[in-house]
C-alpha cells in the first residue's frame, strides 16, 4: 500500500461514515454500567424506526465523562447525553429524528469539556477502536509513511527532541534524549517496549488510550522502531485490562493484514512486529529494569541502573522504553511538527497531559489538558469541585506522589512545579479529597501498598515500608509519641535516598507531603499527654 | 517457524495422573504454540490458572519440564505475581478495587462488609466454597468508583448493601 491507497480508502471510509453517526462509548467504565445494551438498543431502534439509511450507532472509545456514565453523543450536531439506560434507547433515536424526549443532557460546552486539548486522545470517542478502517478514515497512519518515506531516522529523532516531549509515565525524562541514545547503539538487534503497566491505583488514562485508540499507540511506536533501528516491539499491558488486551490484540492484527505490521511495511525495507505481553499484577513492573524482566518471563526485579535499558535492556540489547501516553504523542508531533508541539505547554513541560480526576468530585473522568493550567481550574472548573463539603487536597503521582493541599491550588501543573511542592505528575492520577478524609489515613493507605508491592530484592524498601507502615498504625491507634514521629521522618529519608529502584526511592513521598503540609493531623493523633483528673473532681 | 522449536516431547517423561487430563493437554498446546520459549513462562502460567483455576504443584512441575526451566523459577515467578493463585478459589470470585479513587469513597467499608458477612478475610473462601474474596490494586474504574468485579464483571457505584445482596443472589444462583 502506498500513500495514494491510504489516502483513497481513508477517503472511501470515511464516505461509508452514514450522516447521523450516533457514538456509543464503549469502555470499561460505561460498559460496566450496560452501554452495551445500549448500544444494541440504540442499533434496534434505529432500524425500527426505519433510519437505517442515514443513522448509524457506533461503539467508540472512552469520551472522558466517566462518572456519568453510560455517554451517548451524536456526531453531527455534539448532543451529549448522560447516564443512559437501555429502556431509553428509543427516545434518544426520536431525538435523533428530530424529535423531544426527556432526557439527561449534558453540556459539550462546560469547562469540563472546553478546557480540554486533545492530541493523545483526538480520536478517543469519535471511531470505533476495533476497525483499523476507522483510524485509516481519520488520518491515522499516515504520519508513519511520512516518517518513512519523507524522514530519516536521525530526522524523527530530531524532530522529537526539538518537541520537547519527555516521558509521560511520571519521571518525565526527555523521549528525544532517550530515541538518540538507543539510535546511537551500534546497529543488531535493538527492542522498543510500550510500558502499559499502569498500576498506580486512581489512575487510568492508559487503559483509556489502549481501549479507545489503540492504532495510535501501534503508529507511535512503528515510529519509535524506525528512528532507532530497532524491528521488534513489545507492549506491556496490566492482566487487570482485560478489554485493553482484546482490543490491542485485534488491532494488531488488523494492521498486519494491511502491511501496516509486518515485514516491509508499506513496501519499504522496514520490518517491525509487535508481541503483547501480559502482566500478572505487580506494581513494580511498572519500572522499567522490572518491566524488561517480566517480559522475559522471570521474576519483577528492578536492577540498579546505569547501565539504563537504552544501553543494555530486553536481552542485553538496546531497548527504547516508553509509556502509552508518551508513543499516543508521536503521531500528531511527526505530522504537525515538533514547532506546532512546543508552542503547547509551558517553557519546560510542552504539550498535553491526561489525567484522571476522580476521588470527592462533582465530573469524574479523564482530562487531556495543556501543561501550565493550574490545579484550581482543573478541580474547581472543570471537576466542578467538591460535591458536599471543601476540598482539603489533591493526590497526584499515586503511590510515589504527594498531596498538594488546598491553599497550593494555583500551582501550575507542569513536571517542575509539581515536584516543587513536594508532589510529583506521575502518570496522571488525580484524586481530590475533602475534609472528611484523614491525612495520616491516606498516608498508611499508600505505605500499606507500597510495602506489599515491594519486590522485596533491597533491605530498604523491603524492611523500611513495613517499618513505616507499622508505625503509621501504631499512630492511628493513638500508640505513638513524639520520639516515634521523629523517628519516622528520619526513616522516611533512609527509604527515600537508599532504595535501589522508582518504587523504594518514592514510596515516602506522601508520608513526607502530608507531614510536610498537616503535621498538626499527626500531632493531634500523639499519645496525649498524662490526663488531669476530670473537672468535677477538681472543682469539689 | 516452528522448524527451530526445540526437540519438544510435550509428554515426556509421563506427567502421571495428568496425562489424561484434558487440561494438561491445553497447557502443552499453549507451550508448544509459544515455542517452548522460557520466556514465555508467565503467558503459560496465565493459561494454566485459568484452565486449573489455580496453580497446583504439579501443573508447576510439569511447565518446569515443559520449559526444561527449574522448579525453583517456576516456583519463583508463581509466587511473585498476585494473581497466580497457588490455592484453589471459590466458584465465584468477587474482588473489591481498592486503589486510591475506590478507597476514598469507601471501599474499605465494603470489604469489612462482606468479610463480617461471609466471615472470610480477604484472599479467603468461603467454607462451603461458594465464594472467593480479593482485593485489587485499582482496576481502572475509577470514574465509577467504588467498583466491584464480580467472576469478571465490573459493576460501579457501589455500596456495602448492594454488594451484599448481590453476593446473595449469587449463592442462591447455586442453591437453585
Amino acid at each position: 500500500m502506498d500513500l495514494t491507497e491510504l489516502k483513497a480508502l481513508a477517503v472511501a471510509e470515511k464516505a461509508k461514515f452514514k450522516p447521523l453517526r450516533v457514538h456509543c462509548c464503549t469502555s470499561t467504565g460505561c460498559q460496566a454500567a450496560q452501554s452495551l445494551e445500549v448500544k444494541n438498543n440504540l442499533a434496534q431502534a434505529i432500524k425500527d424506526k426505519g433510519l437505517g439509511d442515514r443513522a448509524e450507532v457506533v461503539g467508540v472509545g472512552c469520551m472522558g465523562f466517566c462518572g456519568r456514565g453510560p455517554l451517548v453523543q451524536f456526531a453531527h450536531d455534539d448532543q451529549l447525553f448522560e447516564t443512559v439506560t437501555p429502556d431509553q434507547a428509543e427516545a434518544i433515536v426520536d431525538v435523533l429524528a428530530g424529535g423531544e424526549a426527556d432526557l439527561i443532557k449534558g453540556d459539550p460546552e462546560h469547562p469540563f469539556f472546553s478546557r480540554q486539548f486533545h492530541i493523545v486522545r483526538k480520536n478517543s470517542g469519535n471511531i470505533n477502536p476495533d476497525r483499523i478502517e476507522d483510524y485509516i478514515a481519520v488520518g491515522g497512519y499516515q504520519s508513519l509513511y511520512k516518517a518513512l518515506f519523507e524522514m530519516s531516522p536521525a530526522e524523527v529523532v530530531a524532530e522529537i527532541t526539538a518537541s520537547g516531549l519527555r516521558g509521560r509515565g511520571g519521571g518525565g525524562f526527555p523521549t528525544g534524549i532517550k530515541w538518540a541514545t538507543v539510535a546511537k547503539m551500534p546497529e543488531g538487534q535493538k527492542y522498543v517496549i510500550c510500558n502499559g503497566d499502569e498500576g498506580d491505583p486512581g489512575a487510568f488514562m492508559d487503559r483509556s488510550v489502549l481501549e479507545s485508540d489503540p492504532h495510535l499507540v501501534l503508529e507511535g511506536m512503528a515510529i519509535a522502531a524506525y528512528a532507532v533501528g530497532a524491528n521488534h516491539g513489545y507492549i506491556y499491558v496490566r492482566a487487570e485490562y482485560p478489554l485493553a488486551i482484546q482490543r490491542l490484540e485485534t488491532a494488531i492484527k488488523q494492521a498486519k493484514r494491511y502491511g501496516i505490521l509486518g515485514s516491509q511495511i508499506f513496501d519499504s525495507p522496514f520490518d517491525f512486529k509487535i508481541d503483547i505481553r501480559i502482566g500478572a499484577g505487580a506494581f513494580v513492573c511498572g519500572e522499567e529494569t522490572a518491566l524488561i524482566h517480566s517480559i522475559e518471563g522471570k521474576r519483577g526485579n528492578p536492577r540498579p541502573r546505569p547501565p539504563y535499558p537504552a544501553q543494555d535492556g530486553l536481552w542485553h540489547c538496546p531497548t527504547l522504553i516508553n509509556n502509552v501516553e508518551t508513543y499516543g504523542n508521536i503521531t500528531a508531533i511527526v505530522e504537525k511538527g515538533a514547532a506546532w508541539f512546543s508552542g503547547i505547554g509551558t517553557e519546560k513541560s510542552k504539550g498535553t497531559k491526561i489525567f484522571a480526576l476522580t476521588g470527592k468530585i462533582r465530573n469524574n473522568g479523564l482530562i487531556e489538558v495543556p501543561m501550565g493550567i493550574t490545579l484550581r481550574e482543573i478541580v474547581e472548573e472543570m471537576g466542578g469541585g467538591v460535591p458536599d463539603g471543601t476540598i482539603k487536597a489533591v493526590q497526584t503521582g499515586g503511590p510515589s506522589g504527594g498531596c498538594i493541599p488546598a491553599h497550593l491550588l494555583d500551582t501550575p501543573v507542569d513536571y517542575d512545579s509539581l515536584t516543587k511542592v513536594g508532589s510529583m505528575m506521575g502518570s496522571g492520577g488525580m484524586v481530590v479529597m475533602d475534609t472528611g478524609t484523614s491525612m495520616v489515613e491516606v498516608a498508611q493507605f499508600y505505605m500499606d501498598f507500597c510495602q506489599e508491592e515491594s519486590c522485596g530484592k533491597c533491605v530498604p524498601c523491603r524492611a523500611g515500608t513495613v517499618q513505616l507502615h507499622a508505625m503509621l498504625t501504631r499512630l492511628l491507634k493513638k500508640q505513638a509519641t513524639l520520639a516515634d514521629l521523629e523517628t519516622m521522618e528520619q526513616l522516611c529519608y533512609m527509604v527515600k535516598e537508599m532504595s535501589l529502584c522508582g518504587l523504594g526511592m518514592t514510596a515516602p513521598n506522601p508520608v513526607l507531603s502530608t507531614l510536610q503540609y498537616f503535621r498538626s493531623e499527626y500531632e493531634e493523633l500523639l499519645q496525649p499527654m498524662p490526663t488531669m483528673p476530670d473537672n468535677h473532681a477538681l472543682t469539689v | 517457524m516452528s522448524t527451530t522449536a526445540p526437540p519438544a516431547k510435550p509428554a515426556q517423561a509421563a506427567p502421571k495422573a495428568g496425562q489424561t487430563d484434558k487440561r494438561f493437554k491445553i497447557l502443552d498446546i499453549t507451550m508448544k504454540r509459544n515455542h517452548y520459549r522460557q520466556d514465555a513462562l508467565i503467558e503459560v502460567l496465565h493459561k494454566a490458572q485459568e484452565s486449573f483455576g489455580f496453580l497446583e504443584l504439579d501443573v508447576l512441575e510439569h511447565v518446569a519440564r515443559g520449559l526444561k526451566l527449574p522448579l525453583s523459577r517456576v516456583y519463583g515467578v508463581a509466587t511473585f505475581y498476585h494473581l497466580f493463585s497457588l490455592k484453589p478459589s471459590g466458584k465465584h470470585s468477587c474482588i473489591v478495587c481498592t486503589g486510591t479513587a475506590c478507597y476514598v469513597k469507601g471501599s474499605g467499608k465494603i470489604v469489612e462488609a462482606i468479610a463480617e458477612d461471609l466471615g472470610i478475610s480477604v484472599g479467603g473462601t468461603t467454607p462451603d466454597g461458594q465464594i472467593s474474596l480479593a482485593t485489587a490494586r485499582c482496576i481502572g474504574a475509577c470514574g465509577i468508583a467504588p467498583a466491584v468485579v464480580f467472576d469478571g464483571e465490573v459493576k460501579g457505584k457501589l455500596d456495602a448493601p448492594t454488594v451484599l445482596a448481590r453476593l446473595a443472589t449469587l449463592k442462591d444462583q447455586q442453591e437453585a
